[in-house]
């Protein structure tokens, strides 16, 4: 397939890594990984904060970006940036957009997906040939799993990794309390979620706390990094990326 | 209506500013800073909503017809959404032919006019109630008291918070922030004559409600109670309850006001058939609640022979005009929302401001009551309390998507709200991200912050407003390159074709 990928403003600016992954990734299932270059942002952190007039022209990027009939389908290393691709762009495209923004939404939107869900629903693997030899637990996001209801399909992934040591996070499906801007408008009702995921986390003893989403893992591996945690955060790709011949290394950093 | 339409109609009004209990005296995160402070309170909380969760996942996960019983409470709720005003014209017309009055309010204001009005009409000076969010919301009670007659609440959580002289902060469990040993304490001091000796068990608490409550429901002649359901077809109204308080007031008394908020009426008699499973097991947990009490008008010789039916509309019309909003007026109460949501989990219902908090008070409060941008509003805050994690949508009998509702009160908020800094932030950083020359140049910026980074790569203090985020979370320094420089550089291509020709050699190993 010809795969566009989406890095999303925030990987491709502060979380480079699992970009990297998610292409290296699906270079090797065999694809063609193409990066239109002027992609930018979807405009969630617009829409979810209140704002639809400034982002129609993210959006009116993003399908021009992405609507060329020759990219099969749009990846990205991100549940809640296709759930805003897929649930947010016809909001804001009906509502502020012309006839034309309609249409490309409308058409972009059909072959969007994150990561796992492309894997596992549109290329139908689970087994990547991935080697990951640490104890790991996955915290699933909330626009993953009850906006695209990707379910079990991350965790499909990751069982199949070799040498995983795969734990179950106590409460996986509560917000780890990020919510783009209410961490910062609600800093500290934020913290607080985030305090009780971090105290879920810390009993399963993992070396990886692992996710789809680099926002959310920027808002646990930033409380973990805080408070000295001996756990530290991996987006999902990163794992799936890591093989026996160029095995991930494990670094104290946060990133 | 003899008016002459002449073009736009008006916005409905809401309710009023300065009435009622729809606002809180300060915004969400100042409350929340307070409550989350209060260690019993998460506890109590924390427990509470955790045990209710779990009820709740047994009793609606055992029924196969689940999803399409919510699919049916959402029809119905839509249905009657679309066609207001004729049913509760025909719920009026049914009520008065079986003997009740119906009355009604455009507001709070009046409504608590109204209820007192017919209150002194009995000659009483004391009034038993059953636990009623509507009565809440236009602060009857305060109201009565000022006119020299005192409301006994009769549901034991009410009690509790009237008696403590609090405000409720749960719809459907009104002192879930109190546990046994605050309870045995408000007991002791607030009830006439009770046994000095009362220790915290709950049965003995419960007991020493029931004595005081007892002689209120023997002596009392008026009760008031507000209604989870008023059938348009028969006039029959309905309230669930759990303890048997609500059955003796629709029961002993001679006179009965209803004060039934508008969005309550439901078309057919055969509804209830929908919302009396749906209501008990996402609310308590319950596969059914223990009394279900139906009435319809005046029965001769049997229950109150005065019976008087409030429609109250405090904002629900206004909420009704919503194109969007108006899907708020679906909800029956039943609080489940609130019982998953994280954030409430955490602040608990008083830093709402409103008798309505948690995910569903969130979109209700500021559709009845308004967020005014120009006064600073507290209500305007109630939108932004959500991370949109979206478990009160799953949780909601009839599908409220409650996550969509946020963002959309959001944006009528940042409309309504003229420029603001927020604002000029948002325009710029879209302005950036539009121009993919000027979002490159700045992430090259953006490298340049690595310098914000300690010796270990990460910034642990930020400022206002990302001072609250800093306070509990470190921030990996940008990465030296961003990912579309990686792709573009020597190095990203080599990776690129490493990975694609790794591919090949699999697939000729495999034909091998």
């Amino acid at each position: 397939m010809r795969i566009g990928l989406f890095a999303t403003c925030l990987g491709d600016t502060l979380f480079p890594e699992a970009v990297k992954s998610t292409a290296v990734l699906l270079a090797r299932l065999g694809h063609e990984v193409v990066f239109p270059p002027e992609q930018t942002c979807c405009g969630q952190m617009h829409v979810n904060t209140g704002y639809q007039r400034e982002p129609v022209p993210l959006v009116r990027n993003f399908a021009e970006q992405f609507g060329d009939p020759s990219i099969d389908a749009v990846v990205m290393p991100s549940g809640s940036c296709a759930g805003s691709v897929r649930h947010q762009h016809e909001i804001v495209a009906e509502r502020y957009g012309d006839a034309a923004l309609r249409a490309g939404v409308a058409t972009v939107k059909t072959k969007t997906y994150e990561l796992s869900e492309f894997l596992v629903d549109v290329l139908d693997v689970t087994e990547v040939g991935a080697y990951f030899p640490h104890r790991v637990t996955y915290h699933p996001t909330c626009h993953s799993l009850r906006m695209l209801r990707v379910g079990e399909k991350p965790l499909k992934l990751l069982r199949a990794v070799d040498a995983i040591d795969l734990v179950e996070l106590p409460e996986a499906d509560s917000c780890c309390g990020f919510g783009g801007t209410f961490a910062v408008k609600n800093a500290e009702t934020s913290t607080a979620m985030l305090q009780d995921k971090m105290r879920n986390i810390a009993t399963t003893e993992a070396a990886v706390c692992t996710a789809g989403d680099s926002s959310c893992l920027m808002h646990i591996g930033g409380g973990l990094s805080r408070i000295k945690s001996g756990t530290r955060t991996l987006h999902l790709a990163q794992i799936l990326s890591s093989t026996r011949t160029s095995p991930y290394v494990l670094t104290e950093a946060v990133r | 209506m003899s008016s002459t339409f002449l073009g736009m109609p008006a916005t409905p009004p809401r309710s009023p500013y300065g009435t009622g209990n729809l606002r809180g005296d300060r915004k969400f995160p100042a409350a929340a800073h307070d409550e989350l402070r209060n260690e019993q309170l998460r506890r109590n909380l924390g427990k509470a909503t955790h045990t209710i969760r779990a009820k709740r996942l047994n009793v609606t996960g055992e029924l196969p017809d689940w999803e399409q019983l919510r699919d049916a409470g959402s029809a119905i709720k839509t249905d009657t959404m679309n066609r207001l005003p004729e049913l509760l014209e025909q719920l009026e017309q049914q009520v008065t032919e079986r003997g009740g009055t119906v009355h009604w309010a455009r507001d709070g204001v009046e409504a608590n006019e109204i209820v007192t009005r017919l209150v002194r009409a009995t000659g009483s000076t004391e009034v038993i109630k059953v636990k009623s969010m509507a009565t809440q919301e236009i602060g009857l009670n305060e109201h009565l008291e000022s006119a020299g007659i005192t409301p006994y609440e009769t549901d034991l959580a009410e009690l509790i918070v009237q008696l403590a002289h609090d405000k409720p902060s749960h719809i459907l469990v009104p002192a879930i922030h109190r546990n046994r040993d605050e309870i045995r304490q408000i007991f002791l001091k607030e009830i006439p004559g009770v046994d000095p000796r009362l220790d915290n068990v709950p049965a003995h608490l419960a007991a020493a409600a029931r004595a005081y409550l007892r002689e209120k429901f023997m002596t009392t002649k008026v009760a008031v109670s507000g209604a989870n359901f008023g059938i348009a077809e028969t006039g029959t109204l309905s309230v669930v309850e759990s303890e048997g308080n609500g059955r003796m007031c629709l029961t002993l008394p001679d006179t009965l006001i209803t004060v039934m908020g508008i969005e309550k009426v439901l078309p057919r008699y055969q509804d209830l058939e929908v919302f009396l499973q749906l209501l008990p097991r996402s609310s308590t947990g319950e596969r059914m609640n223990p009394y279900t009490s139906m009435w319809t008008g005046v029965t001769p010789g049997d229950g109150p022979q005065d019976f008087h039916l409030v429609l109250l509309d405090n904002g629900r019309t206004a909420a009704l005009a919503d194109r969007i909003g108006r899907e708020a007026l679906n909800c029956i109460r039943c609080s489940a929302c609130l019982n998953v949501c994280p954030v409430y989990e955490r602040a608990g219902g008083h830093a709402y401001g409103s008798t309505y908090p948690g995910p569903i008070g969130a979109v209700l409060t500021p559709q009845l009551a308004g967020m005014h941008a120009a006064k600073d509003d507290p209500n305007s805050s109630l939108p932004y309390a959500s991370s949109l994690c979206g478990a009160c949508f799953d949780a909601c009998p009839v599908k409220i998507d409650i996550p969509s509702l946020l963002v959309e009160l959001r944006h009528q908020h940042t409309e309504e709200s003229g420029t603001t800094a927020e604002k000029l932030a948002m325009k710029a950083a879209a302005g950036v991200m539009k121009r993919p020359k000027l979002f490159t140049a700045a992430q090259k910026a953006a490298e340049l912050g690595r310098v914000l980074g300690g010796r270990d790569g990460k910034i642990s203090h930020l400022p206002p407003p990302f001072n609250g985020w800093s306070d509990s979370r470190d921030t990996a320094a940008p990465p030296k390159q961003s990912f579309r420089s990686w792709l573009a550089s020597d190095e990203g291509a080599a990776t690129m074709r490493a990975a694609a020709d790794e591919y090949d050699r699999n697939q000729q190993e495999e034909e091998k």
